[in-house]
């Protein structure tokens, strides 16, 4: 018995093969779908990619030519949409992990963001077309979709960004608020440097999500086809997402290979701006302090 | 009882002639959490310059009673503090500015908390909290406190290093200099050495016999020898309940008040 006693039982051999075989099954799920898009929007649309490609305009009714006018135009939209959400968004997240009290009002603050993450896309772009565009006034232009696309996003940065300065242990805020810290200053000086890296992943995640948004764009700052650049933000302009949704859908003659192309871009430049951010997360994550 | 830090005093029941004044006076002290009561009825005075001693069981009220003196109820939800609390002579609960409060009372924990910074900002964060931003003044500082915590030879190389990665015995040493940092006037205490070694542990005890000089110091320690070593004056908490305030010697010696008190200094407890 005694040489036994660590031994492994014919059972525990068995329910860890059965285990270790699921956990392998499980994993590949979620690798074959992205596997599978991406090999075939390389197969597909990889002939299309080249230079002209991206810094040419469309021609010939938006059957050939490039993208331009639609990859900047996204860049538009999803750096004024950061402008607008990102401070709020973090701002609200620190004030719900560090400041507010436990009581109704806090309880109805955390219910609204759960239910504002869960609004349709198109019931917030036809918010954006009262709010920003009609009330507002600011048109069809880029500010009132960044703006329809920032209170959309909004929700996900905050529950993302919520959680990481909760993850700074509560003693190191102890020991600075007895030091005759006020809040303010230990949020600063201890919390919010521990705390980059979570906030990163809210932003990361928005900008995912903001990138790949149609709904909310198309009434509210995203035009068919346009042959300029915005110059402003009160311009329209066109989007990667809608100029997708166009050339496969709303114009006859395009080549098969062209909707993919758009996607094959539009996929890569969500891929490598989470890339980017994740490789400085990790740089972050290297540096942490305890 | 209200005694002004400038007014000598007069108590006839005291041997010495001189005494020095008052630093810290309780009156009548309770505190609660919601409808749990933590502790109550504990009123002594403490006075500059002197170790004071404070022994007792857990769940006597010793940590809350630290977290009145520095108005740390304000951070802890549900914590009620009745009674008065006089720091130099002014009742603590009506200051309008209780960080100056906290920034002169220097508290260290039972476990050590490094900052998650460098050793050197550790040290600095106080001194930059008051404003001071000239680096050689900071560096003085930082220099300062860490020989006097008995730690600069270990970390002067490193002064780069993470706070929080220090040893556990060096971390409590840093979190002294950096309460030593804020140039206190009341040094606080908690059970300093629970996470610490003997011979950090006795280094530490030098370190503060040589601080009585400068400051007040409040030793909160479930060891009572070290009550004995340290102390001028130890009171005996238990059960939210103040059993007896003593010259330390006196407590160790018989002529205590109180059975309880007795068989806890001689371990005859439970």
């Amino acid at each position: 018995m005694g040489n036994n006693l660590f031994a492994a039982t014919g059972l525990n051999r068995r329910n860890q093969r059965v285990q270790g075989l699921f956990r392998t099954l499980f994993g590949l799920m979620l690798i074959i779908p992205v596997l599978l898009i991406l090999g075939m929007l390389l197969y597909k649309g990889g002939g299309m990619l080249s230079m002209d490609f991206l810094l040419t305009y469309p021609k010939d009714g938006m059957t050939a030519g490039g993208l331009l006018p639609a990859l900047v135009g996204t860049i538009w939209l999803v750096s004024v949409a950061l402008l607008a959400s990102v401070p709020i968004g973090v701002a609200a997240a620190i004030y719900l992990s560090e400041y507010a009290p436990d009581n109704w009002l806090t309880r109805i603050i955390n219910l609204a963001i759960i239910n504002l993450a869960g609004v349709p896309s198109i019931v917030h772009a036809l918010f954006g077309v009262g709010a920003f565009v009609i009330f507002f006034d600011f048109g069809t232009s880029i500010l009132a979709a960044s703006l329809t696309l920032a209170i959309m996003t909004l929700p996900v940065v905050i529950v993302a960004t919520r959680e990481s300065p909760q993850a700074v242990p509560f003693a190191f805020r102890e020991a600075c608020w007895n030091m005759g810290a006020t809040r303010w200053q230990t949020i600063r000086r201890v919390v919010l440097p521990n705390a980059v890296s979570g906030i990163l992943t809210g932003i990361i995640l928005e900008v995912s999500r903001t990138t790949g948004e149609t709904a909310p764009v198309m009434f509210t700052g995203a035009v068919f086809f346009t042959p300029f650049l915005p110059q402003s933000v009160f311009d329209q302009t066109m989007a990667m997402s809608l100029h997708l949704f166009v050339v496969a859908t709303q114009v006859p003659g395009v080549p098969d290979e062209l909707p993919f192309g758009v996607a094959l871009v539009l996929i890569g430049m969500v891929l490598v701006m989470n890339s980017l951010s994740i490789a400085f997360r990790m740089y972050l994550r290297g540096k942490k302090k305890w | 009882m209200v005694v002004p830090a400038e007014i000598p005093l007069e108590i006839g029941a005291e041997p010495e002639a001189t005494l020095a004044p008052i630093k810290l006076s309780i009156e009548d002290l309770k505190i609660s959490y919601g409808s749990s009561v933590a502790l109550e009825g504990v009123s002594l005075q403490i006075r500059e310059n002197e170790i004071f001693g404070i022994i007792g069981p857990a769940n006597a009220g010793k940590t809350s009673f630290l977290k009145a003196i520095n108005r740390m109820d304000l951070f802890t939800s549900g914590m009620k503090v009745e009674g008065e609390i006089r720091f130099n002579g002014r009742d603590i609960r009506r200051l309008n500015n209780v960080y100056a409060l906290r920034s002169r009372i220097g508290v260290v924990f039972p476990l050590p908390v490094g900052l998650p910074m460098t050793v050197y900002d550790n040290v600095a964060l106080s001194p930059r909290l008051r404003g001071i931003k000239d680096r050689k003044e900071l560096d003085i500082i930082v220099e300062r406190c860490l020989t006097r915590a008995a730690l600069w030879d270990e970390v002067k190389d490193r002064l780069d290093a993470l706070g929080s990665l220090l040893s556990g015995g060096q971390q409590q040493r840093l979190t002294i200099a950096r309460a030593l940092s804020q140039e206190p006037e009341l040094l606080v205490l908690d059970e300093f050495s629970i996470a610490v070694d003997p011979v950090t542990t006795m280094r530490i005890e030098d370190v503060l016999k040589e601080l009585e000089r400068e400051m007040t110091i409040i030793l909160v320690t479930n060891l009572v020898q070290q009550a004995r070593r340290l102390a001028d004056r130890t009171a005996f908490f238990l059960d939210g309940r103040c059993v007896e305030i003593g010259e330390t010697e006196d407590l160790f010696t018989g002529t205590v008040q109180d059975q309880r008190t007795r068989d806890y200094v001689e371990g005859r407890f439970g």
